[in-house]
């Protein structure tokens, strides 16, 4: 790695086909499997009645499926420079916007449709506010983080607001199962697979890594940033109202208290997964990687009967010790 | 008072400073001059504490110093005035000037009597209007000057180091400036002064040190009466030998740019010219003529009134999408900050301004980006010739030939380059002047901005020579020397 100018030496780089980069981002997950697998381990020895059961890992499943489609938003805006913190409180009032009588009395695909639209709708207010009113990421969708909790309060009084026997539609995603899954983690499946694909084989993907990696130069070269940011903000909107739709199968409800403090687990395991804050790095496998990790925690925890305050203690330790393993990652390999 | 001796500071692939003598002494105003890449930035730095030489002695009152670090340097009595002001926007003027050393007690600031010890600062100054509670992000650039300058003072500095001071001001403003440096010099301090106009450094200069090349080739010269011939062949004497590829034969082609009395206020004025397809106009100026901002103004990157017209149509301003989809492209001056996105791979740098075009419905046609990348990579012998490597692990000129290979995809008319060749060491430079040759020759019009006048003038078919904001020649690059260049833009004489 001495003098990059010369070719001779590193002519053996570029034989190895998906080049050095991709192998660096391999070894990093690497570290999030490993962890995985030690967490399973450690389940299997304290519970090996429990841990190992269908339902056990079904339920993990189904805990993530939630967060886990917030998270592939939230990657998106995060490797776009940015930051979401509104993403729990959008997702509540999605889920209460969805449920009102009024909504439920059109029938179940038009509360799909209307937690998806407000989930966007607040998305793109965000993006708005950032892109064009110049307001800094982190106030912006502050200020909605209170707003729409606020919003979906005033909507619901503050009661839970339970779906009716008739729109059971929405409910039957977390009941009925395909090959003994709900079919709400083949929703996940499926968002995680289009965000993927997004991310890695789009134009839109290429621009999200342009615009959060140098907006200098993605201006330069001819990207339009400001649309770019909005859309990414409306993206993230839009994987709220897809995890509203999986909440209120989950908890038969729509409610102001949905997803409280979700935005914290979602830029944790986005995080985790080795995204930078600062923009421009990161991979959706690794983000839904450290969200697994957080969630296998919670239900070691559970199954093993522990507080949740240990719970909550063990999982700030665990972001520092990933981050600071990154560092050094990057550190060494760094050329 | 501060004689410095054989100084050399090497950095990875460059000898910034190689061999420099400087003799200062108690109560003079010793100005340096060079050309930019000479080392006067570097020997500053190097005063200041910031770089610590390889090789070479300091001498300060008779005794050898070591400036191991800023707070060294400030603590031997050096203080030094950057070019770009080194202040705290959201700090009070008073605040500033004691930065770093505060009249605290147990961590304590003493408010009251940082402001009476700044307002005596500045009435020192001849300043007294300067409010020291004011804060210094509202002040105008002339009092930010005097702020730095307090700054200075406050620590009792006997050598103080101005890089272009007079570069942010106003006439009226500089004189101001001169007469604050002669109470300074009248109380024995030292001023090492920087500027490329030459008429400052008659003024207020006393004797000049002329760098070139990170060497001294003159020194203690009498600053009001040597020949500006005998100080610009002083400086421009190089041993670098440039290698310009020929000229195009055929006669160029028809007009791709037009630009008519764009102005942009405090930056240029009235610039009028045209750019013709396989004709390479160069720029030629100083830092701060209006080079990179008349470029700005273009592409359509920065408010300027008067018309840019590409191939015919008007350039919207502020719309750099639609620039860019008219093909026009930029190379910009600060190459990693505006240009690259460091992490990312030499293809996905070379295919960001044109990704739509490798794109259906959003859907990146992988196989023909990668290819492209690849024949692009031959092309302009990138090396290495891995198009999947981050383009952080390149040299300073194959990343630039990335930077300029972005601009081959689609069918441009019309490149902007500014400072292409900076940081780029002296062999790749004669393999850039090619590549851009061979752009211009393929129909491409080339507008070029460069610091260096014989890259200018060598690669260029047209110059244009800018001080301070306007135009003050045009014409062919053949009919101009260096020396001439020079004298215009130094002297404000044209031609």
């Amino acid at each position: 790695m001495s003098n990059p100018a010369e070719a001779g030496p590193h002519d053996r780089f570029a034989v190895r086909a998906p080049g050095p980069l991709a192998w660096l981002g391999e070894t990093r997950h690497l570290g999030l499997v490993i962890a995985l697998v030690l967490l399973a381990i450690v389940g299997l020895v304290t519970k090996p009645e429990n841990f190992a059961t269908t339902s056990n890992l079904v339920s993990i499943l189904s805990l993530a499926a939630t967060i886990g489609v917030i998270t592939v938003g939230a990657t998106f805006v995060i490797i776009g420079g940015g930051i979401d913190l509104s993403v729990g409180a959008t997702m509540a009032l999605a889920s209460v916007w969805a449920t009102t009588l009024a909504t439920q009395a059109y029938g179940p695909a038009v509360m799909a449709i209307c937690a998806i639209l407000v989930g966007t709708g607040t998305g793109l207010v965000n993006g708005l506010l950032i892109a064009y009113g110049r307001l800094v990421p982190f106030i912006a969708t502050l200020a909605m983080l209170v707003a729409a909790r606020g919003l979906a309060q005033r909507m619901s009084d503050r009661k839970t607001q339970i779906i009716q026997p008739e729109n059971s539609a929405i409910v039957d995603l977390s009941t009925t199962r395909l090959l003994g899954v709900p079919l709400l983690v083949y929703i996940f499946a499926l968002v995680v697979a289009l965000g993927w694909v997004l991310l890695n084989r789009t134009t839109f993907g290429r621009r999200t890594y342009a615009v959060g990696g140098n907006p200098e130069a993605a201006r330069l070269a001819g990207i339009n940033v400001r649309r770019h940011t909005m859309l990414l903000y409306a993206l993230s909107g839009l994987c709220c109202g897809i995890a509203a739709i999986l909440i209120m199968a989950r908890t038969t409800t729509g409610s102001s208290t949905h997803g409280d403090l979700y935005e914290l687990d979602a830029i944790a395991a986005v995080i985790i997964g080795g995204t930078l804050l600062t923009g421009g790095r990161g991979t959706i496998i690794g983000s839904i990687l450290g969200l697994l990790i957080f969630t296998l925690i919670t239900n070691l925890f559970i199954l093993n009967g522990l507080n949740t305050s240990d719970q909550l203690i063990a999982k700030g330790l665990i972001i520092v010790v990933a981050v600071l393993l990154q560092r050094r990652n990057l550190k060494e390999r760094a050329p | 008072m501060l004689v410095m001796r054989g100084i050399v500071k090497q950095f990875p692939g460059v000898r910034a400073l190689d061999g420099v003598d400087l003799d200062v002494r108690a109560g003079e105003v010793h100005c340096l001059l060079g050309q930019n890449g000479a080392g006067k930035s570097t020997l500053i730095k190097v005063l200041a504490g910031v770089h610590q030489p390889d090789e070479g002695t300091i001498e300060f009152n008779g005794a050898q110093v070591r400036a191991g670090s800023p707070i060294d340097a400030i603590r031997l009595g050096f203080a030094t005035i950057y070019q770009e002001l080194d202040l705290v926007d959201g700090l009070s003027v008073a605040e500033n000037i004691f930065l770093g050393h505060e009249h605290a007690r147990a961590g304590f600031v003493n408010r009251g009597a940082v402001n009476r010890a700044a307002g005596a600062v500045l009435a020192r100054l001849g300043h007294p209007e300067i409010r020291p509670k004011a804060e210094v992000g509202r002040l105008s650039p002339a009092a930010k000057q005097v702020v730095s300058m307090a700054r200075a003072l406050s620590h009792e500095a006997r050598l103080i180091i101005m890089d272009e001071p007079s570069a942010a001001l106003a006439h009226d403003e500089v004189a101001n400036l001169f007469r604050i440096i002669r109470e300074l010099t009248a109380q024995g301090v030292a001023v090492v002064y920087i500027s490329h106009r030459l008429e400052e450094i008659r003024e207020i200069g006393d004797r000049v040190t002329v760098l070139k090349d990170g060497r001294t080739v003159a020194v203690g010269l009498p600053a009001r009466d040597t020949p500006t011939s005998e100080i610009v062949s002083l400086m421009t004497g190089r041993n670098v030998e440039y290698v310009f590829p020929p000229r195009a034969a055929e006669s160029p082609g028809d007009e791709v740019l037009r630009v008519e009395g764009l102005s942009s206020p405090g930056a240029f004025a009235d610039v009028s010219f045209s750019v013709r397809a396989g004709e390479i106009v160069g720029l030629a100026g100083l830092v701060g003529s209006g080079r990179s901002e008349i470029l700005e103004a273009v592409y359509g990157a920065r408010r300027a009134s008067g018309s840019v017209v590409l191939s015919g149509k008007p350039v919207r301003r502020g719309d750099i999408v639609g620039t860019v989809r008219r093909g026009m492209g930029l190379a910009p001056e600060e190459r990693k900050a505006q240009a690259l996105l460091l992490d990312q791979s030499v293809t996905a740098n070379i295919t960001l301004g044109s990704l739509p075009g490798f794109a259906r419905f959003g859907w990146m046609d992988r196989a023909r980006e990668k290819a492209e990348a690849q024949r692009l990579v031959e092309a302009l012998d990138i090396r290495p010739p891995d198009p999947e490597r981050p383009i952080k692990t390149l040299s300073g000129g194959n990343q630039q030939k990335a930077v300029l290979a972005r601009w081959l995809l689609g069918s441009r008319k019309l490149l902007l380059l500014d400072e292409p060749t900076r940081g780029v060491d002296v062999g790749a430079r004669a393999e850039l002047y090619a590549v851009i040759r061979g752009l211009a020759d393929q129909g491409i019009g080339v507008l070029l901005v460069s610091s260096e006048v014989p890259e200018v003038l060598g690669l260029s078919d047209r110059v244009l020579v800018l001080r301070e904001g306007t135009v003050i020649h045009q014409g062919d690059a053949q009919d101009l020397d260096e020396h001439r260049v020079l004298d215009m833009i130094m002297d404000g004489r044209a031609a």
